[in-house]
């Protein structure tokens, strides 16, 4: 092989790997964003949704939320089982709440509608988690969630689960298409 | 009393006199091994190929025969103190639940009656000259427990039941750390075991056991209310509140513990604000959320939490 042709193989293999970098990035110096600050919900350029969450514009502004950093999620997924949504949606393919693993939103699929459904909670069921679940681990949760449909990048969602569960390792399933319910 | 050598226990002394003998039985071996070579060096080449091959012949065979039986008496020894390492007496023993954390240690005080079950954090609390079997389970990832003035590592493995045995036999405040590399804060991931008089000690599990004292003052009741109604009790739980969370250390007598975050930092006033406020910043990674709290709800949950003697 060349000498060129080497450096170029090398070139390749650093352009090919350097991606994987901001996937298992980690940054513990995020301060989350002010709780009196309040912003419009539909901020991270989704549909309007229902009433609105607390600074969400600035976090959507700054780039903040990610689905495509595999700590984020894997975080995500351990706050889901700590703070009992496995209660009512299971693993995710639901209980006395709705599945979540399925094409179907009632609420919006948006990283920022669940935001909201997990902040204010939704009529018949879903409680609010404001002031319970801050904000910083909400999002977590939020991208975990869109991850079991499917709905977040393959190589940064989960693969290994500490507990049983059906169906494909998240990081497998296909994205499927979300079909909000019409307002 | 962080050495191995520094033993408080029985089975540490075995331990360290097996140390010992390693120790002075290779220091013997390296040193006949160097009068050797000093003598090959220093004498001179043979004229007669036949005799010196003879001679070397005998000294090999030599060598081999005595290095095999040094390393037979050595292996002797070691399983010697290894069957001694198990052969505590465990009649009346204390039985304690350790279960590890990412990074953290949760210690559960077993007893036949489930009310007289507690629970504590980051640090083990036993009674000197009684023996403690402290059953080992891991949470997420592989830990060991280490405790070098007592016993030796045993690991706690994710889905896996082990049990350790050990006794103290003189009072004193040991170092405990985990010993098997289990993510970014395994530095940060000590304990102590605290060796008491008997009857201190039962004076000692007696208040562990009674639920969180109400806060007399108005700022502490302020902050109990902020930590009921806000995120705390996700994670954390005040037996006598409704706080009951399992996910991080029980706080019930949050200040009688020497130190906040699994040995990062002394549990000072001053220190716990900072660790309410930021623990991002103590202690990167860890599972505790960054709060971001007025100056004075933060200090009214500082004062809460100083109450819970």
């Amino acid at each position: 092989m060349s000498s060129a042709c080497r450096s170029a193989a090398a070139a390749l293999l650093l352009a090919v790997a350097l991606p994987g970098c901001e996937r298992e990035a980690r940054r513990f110096d995020r301060m989350p964003t002010p709780p009196d600050e309040r912003a419009q919900a539909d901020a991270l350029g989704a549909r309007p949704a229902g009433p609105p969450g607390r600074g969400m514009r600035e976090r959507a502004a700054a780039g903040d939320y990610r689905e495509d950093n595999a700590y984020l999620l894997s975080q995500g997924k351990m706050y889901y089982r700590w703070f009992n949504c496995v209660g009512c949606h299971a693993q995710g393919g639901g209980g006395s709440g709705p599945a979540l693993s399925d094409a179907s939103w009632a609420y919006g699929h948006s990283p920022g509608d669940i935001f909201t459904t997990i902040m204010d909670g939704r009529p018949n069921g879903m409680p609010s988690f404001r002031g319970r679940i801050p904000e910083e681990q909400a999002w977590e949760i939020a991208a975990y969630v869109r991850s079991l449909s499917g709905l977040a990048p393959g190589d940064a969602a989960t693969n290994r689960g500490d507990v049983l569960s059906g169906g494909q390792p998240e990081y497998l399933r296909e994205p499927l298409r979300p079909q909000d319910k019409p307002k | 009393m962080n050495s191995a050598l520094d033993t408080a226990g029985p089975q540490a002394a075995a331990i360290g006199q097996l140390w010992w003998l390693m120790l002075w039985l290779c220091a013997a071996v390296f040193a006949a091994v160097m009068v050797f070579v000093g003598a090959a060096v220093w004498r001179r080449r043979r004229a007669s190929v036949a005799r010196t091959e003879r001679r070397l012949g005998l000294a090999v065979g030599a060598g081999i025969v005595l290095s095999s039986l040094l390393l037979c008496g050595l292996l002797a020894a070691s399983v010697m103190t290894d069957r001694t390492l198990s052969r505590l007496p465990l009649e009346g023993a204390l039985q304690v639940r350790v279960i590890a954390h990412q990074w953290w240690w949760e210690v559960e005080y077993e007893d036949a009656q489930p009310a007289r079950i507690f629970r504590t954090a980051n640090e083990l609390f036993v009674p000197v000259g009684r023996p403690v079997v402290v059953t080992l389970e891991a949470d997420d990832v592989i830990h060991s427990f280490w405790v070098p003035s007592l016993h030796g590592k045993k690991d706690l493995i994710p889905g896996r039941t082990s049990t350790l045995e050990f006794r103290a036999d003189q009072p004193g405040r040991y170092i405990g750390r985990c010993a098997e590399y289990c993510g970014l804060q395994h530095a940060f991931m000590a304990y102590d075991v605290v060796a008491l008089a008997p009857d201190r000690y039962e004076q000692w599990a007696a208040h562990q056991r009674q639920p969180a004292s109400d806060p007399q003052e108005a700022t502490a009741l302020r902050g109990r209310e902020l930590f009921l109604t806000g995120s705390c009790m996700l994670c954390h739980a005040v037996q006598g509140t409704s706080a009951a969370g399992r996910h991080a250390p029980d706080l019930t007598h949050f200040a009688t513990r020497a130190h906040i975050g699994a040995g990062r930092i002394a549990n000072t006033r001053e220190a716990l604000a900072q660790w309410i406020e930021d623990p991002q910043r103590l202690k990167p990674g860890v599972n505790m959320p960054t709060h971001h709290l007025p100056a004075d709800d933060l200090a009214a949950l500082v004062a809460y939490l100083e109450t819970l003697r």
